[in-house]
């Protein structure tokens, strides 16, 4: 047995970091479907324009520079998404914001195709973050045992947030009922934006981190754990946090695991078969809602 | 006493539907006024365009002298009106206190006095200030959901058929905790369905039909009125 968890411990440590990762993602994809209840299918392309802007502008800046500069730029563009491609939409069928999601998801991948030129762009390596260490005689870098914490962190600062300040109940009173919200005086459109800000800065961080990992950023690098962290949300129940942020661990481990058996080609599979029994055996995730109001 | 609303040949449709055509009538400050009619005459869109949540086709609206025709519910809201929604509107899944903080969103001053006024017009809500929204009666989401307006410190209140779908009993309650905030100085505007309570409590009474105010006068003028007692009394 302790063979056997020796042997998969660095599978396991990749499996926590990366399920971290996806968290930081799916709490976006969750909170916009909370208060929206729009599967925003460009915030994966989010993600991966972090990444992207951090390859560029570690290219000229220094480090303490460039990683606040990704943080912001990325928030803005989150900001300046909602605004132009959803805002707009506030009063059309639901489909029409789908389809405007996924427009923006091409525009996005387009740019960065434009600006890569179609080649994979080496993500800078964050001192201190990319350092090799040994955790229970597994090597490893440090990124892996950091993104659980730094994701723990942020995700107890977030509920807290939504929880206990008036922004927060803002939030959960504008994702229960814009028309009443509206008559306590809220600004939906505030809220809403405020939702995406935070999506977008959760995305940032993780993608930080994921890159650090995976060391290069293609136009498409955001598909695949957008995918995964979407797939996580469904699981915890869209809409839930803390549903997804257990998902997202999960799957990370999960996939993980089957690497570590040697079955490789079918850790991505997992995902989706996951997926499809979610939406046979139980639609609404772990801790979804019971009743679909708002429709 | 001064007009604190009025309300000029207001004509409000849904998306070429007309719901309302062409109302005119003041609110008194301090009075209780009610509007009364059928289902479907224009009762709840005449109280969401004061609030801001329809625009209105044309017409006016003049809150304090100033015209608020067309303004956001969060204008409205600041400038001193609430409504409470047909059909309560808490939030379910949030604190009775909690539901009462968010009543009072715009307000950056102390709620702690506020709060206990509330609860001591509502002993009941204070009993359950931790429990959530959604577990409460109707009768006493009705009282939160007028403890939750009352929040934002109003000079006019406005009620979307407070008394629907309640006990008798309960409907009482709810018209003499009416009758005692106007007494403590708001103004109140009061649509209803349940015509004999409304008209018994109110200063002045407007009937509304299909989109247009037939008939007003004072409530014991309408109490007696043929084609009231007819129409909206059952005898
Ligand atoms: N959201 C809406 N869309 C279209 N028509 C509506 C809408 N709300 C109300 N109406 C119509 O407007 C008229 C007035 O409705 P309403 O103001 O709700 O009446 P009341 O509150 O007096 O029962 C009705 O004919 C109703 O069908
Ligand atoms: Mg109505």
């Amino acid at each position: 047995m302790s063979d056997f968890i020796q042997a998969n411990l660095p599978y396991l440590l990749a499996g926590i970091s990366v399920g971290g990762q996806y968290a930081l993602i799916a709490i976006g994809y969750t909170m916009v479907y909370g208060i929206l209840r729009l599967i925003n299918f460009a915030h994966g392309d989010v993600f991966m324009a972090a990444g992207l802007i951090m390859v560029f502008a570690a290219a000229s800046l220094p480090m303490y520079i460039s990683i606040p500069l990704v943080i912001i730029v990325t928030v803005l563009l989150g900001f300046v998404i909602e605004r132009v491609a959803y805002k707009p939409l506030r009063s059309a069928p639901r489909m029409s914001v789908m389809i405007s999601a996924i427009g923006v998801s091409y525009l996005i991948q387009n740019c960065a195709l434009y600006f890569t030129g179609g080649l994979p762009r080496v993500f800078p390596s964050i001192p201190w973050l990319t350092d090799t260490v040994t955790i229970f005689g597994a090597i490893t870098k440090r990124v892996t045992v950091i993104t659980p914490i730094i994701t723990l962190i942020l995700v107890v600062a977030l509920v807290l947030f939504i929880k206990k300040t008036k922004v927060g109940m803002a939030m959960r009173a504008v994702s229960r009922d814009f028309q009443t919200s509206q008559l306590m005086g809220i600004k939906i459109d505030n809220v809403i934006s405020m939702t995406f800000i935070i999506g977008c800065f959760l995305a940032a961080i993780g993608a930080l981190l994921y890159f650090s990992n995976y060391q290069s950023v293609i136009p498409t690098s955001g598909s695949m754990p957008g995918l995964k962290a979407f797939v996580a949300a469904v699981f915890g129940g869209i809409g839930s946090i803390p549903g997804a942020v257990i998902g997202a661990f999960l799957i990370g481990i999960v996939e993980n695991i089957i690497k570590g058996v040697g079955w490789t080609t079918f850790s991505d599979a997992f995902t989706f078969v996951l997926l499809i029994v979610i939406l046979m055996v139980k639609p609404t995730g772990i801790f979804g809602e019971k009743k679909t109001d708002k429709v | 006493m001064s007009n604190i609303l009025e309300i000029k040949d207001l004509h409000v449709s849904y998306g070429g539907i007309k719901a309302v055509k062409g109302i005119t009538f003041d609110v008194e400050e301090g009075s209780i006024i009610t509007l009364i009619g059928s289902n479907g005459a224009g009762k709840s869109t005449t109280l969401n365009t004061i609030a801001g949540l329809i625009k209105p086709e044309s017409g006016s609206i003049f809150f304090e002298g100033n015209e608020i025709t067309g303004k956001d519910p969060n204008f409205i809201v600041s400038s001193g009106i609430t409504l409470v929604p047909e059909g309560r509107k808490i939030f379910p899944d949030m604190t009775v206190l909690e539901n009462l903080k968010i009543g009072a969103y715009l307000r950056k001053d102390d709620l702690s006095d506020d709060i206990e006024w509330v609860y001591s017009l509502f002993p009941r809500l204070k009993e359950r200030s931790w429990q959530l929204g959604g577990t409460l009666s109707g009768g006493e989401q009705q009282m939160l959901a007028v403890g939750r307006a009352l929040m934002s410190k109003p000079k006019l209140i406005m009620m979307d058929e407070p008394s629907l779908g309640l006990a008798p009993i309960v409907v009482r309650d709810i018209f003499s905790i009416i009758r005692e905030i106007n007494k403590q100085g708001t103004t109140i505007l009061l649509i209803e369905q349940n015509a004999n309570m409304a008209l018994k409590t109110a200063n002045h009474a407007y009937v509304l039909e299909t989109g247009r105010i037939i008939l007003q006068g004072s409530g014991e003028e309408l109490l007696g009125n043929e084609s009231v007692r007819a129409a909206y009394l059952g005898s």
